[in-house]
């Protein structure tokens, strides 16, 4: 299905994108639904964008909803296995 | 064939990018539109415009997320359209609509236009078919045109209230194993349409979910698609010759 639900959210980092060449990341926006590349009907997709660059400033990941979940899982762990003074 | 990507006028008489399939010859010969899935104006659905076009019709795609990212990768294009809330049903038909004018307007035309989308797309084709006079329209897994889609959609919005003010007779093609539309939603389609005197063509595959028309997805079916491009060519035989 197309779910069409799309859940944004602002971010500040960098991401590694077009070109091998690193940029600024603003934005990120965050679906379920058919991938471009990934071989599985559905997936959970992230795209971490520059919009003020264009639509081709993005870094885009097509996941598995169980692999989706084991990432945020491991982001999780990795977030509180260092003191918490470093991740304000 | 022919193919070129030109300028046509969609809605608001806003240029948009369409790309433009037909085959030899001086016609007369009906038209399709073909509208993109949510991935975009891609490869693949540029593949599905030069099918109808070795079938015998003038064929274009509208570029519906030309005026979000033009001239950007498909994909990231689709991914700005998404961020962006995706396409305005009232931008959709007025797109459609201009991709109808175009074909009709060629030579070649026999005054003839049928529309044919995939996925969102084909939601779509049940919604530009119920706006415009068009003369056959295909519906291919189109989820939403009937059921109600969840509390947190909320650009969404099933059309059953334009049903009763469909112009055009309608194919539809569905997987047995699709919950989007599911069955049980094609039977609420299948219901209103009956009620409203509507002609509709209707086929679901078992062993076929969504997408099973799609040859490079692990979704494609490719039973249920050779079945589906016979009907497709049969609907349209019948409804854009002249």
């Amino acid at each position: 299905m197309c779910t069409y639900e799309t859940v944004r959210v602002a971010v500040d980092g960098s991401g590694k994108g077009p070109g091998g060449q690193w940029m600024h990341v603003t934005d990120a926006t965050v679906y379920f639904d058919h991938p471009v590349h990934a071989m599985a009907d559905h997936t959970l997709n992230i795209d971490l964008a520059d919009p003020a660059r264009g639509p081709s400033a993005r870094v885009a990941l097509e996941l598995t909803a169980a692999s989706a979940r084991a990432l945020v899982a491991a982001i999780q762990e990795a977030l509180a296995a260092v003191p918490a003074e470093l991740t304000r | 064939m022919t193919t070129s990507t030109i300028t046509i006028k969609g809605h608001d008489g806003d240029e948009i990018e369409a790309y433009l399939a037909r085959p030899e010859g001086d016609g007369p010969r009906g038209g399709v539109v073909v509208i993109h899935h949510m991935p975009g104006y891609d490869r693949a659905t540029k593949e599905i415009t030069r099918r109808f076009a070795e079938m015998g019709y003038d064929a274009i795609c509208p570029n519906l997320y030309w005026r979000d990212a033009p001239g950007a990768a498909p994909d990231d294009a689709a991914a700005v359209a998404r961020a962006k809330g995706g396409v305005p049903d009232e931008r959709l038909v007025g797109d459609v609509g201009g991709a109808a004018s175009y074909l009709r307007s060629l030579p070649s035309s026999n005054g003839k236009v049928g529309t044919i989308g995939y996925c969102s797309g084909g939601r779509q084709s049940v919604l530009a078919a119920c706006n415009l006079d068009v003369d056959a329209a295909v519906d291919c897994y189109g989820a939403f045109v009937t059921g109600t889609p969840p509390e947190n959609f909320p650009m969404r919005r099933n059309i059953v209230d334009q049903l009763p003010n469909l112009r055009a007779p309608l194919l539809g093609l569905f997987g047995a194993e699709d919950q989007y539309p599911s069955p049980e939603q094609v039977a609420e389609l299948r219901e209103i349409l009956a009620a409203n005197g509507k002609p509709f063509e209707e086929h679901t595959y078992e062993d076929a979910g969504h997408a099973f028309f799609a040859v490079d997805r692990p979704a494609y079916r490719v039973a249920a698609a050779n079945d589906g491009w016979q009907r497709i060519a049969a609907f349209y035989g019948t409804h854009l010759k002249g």
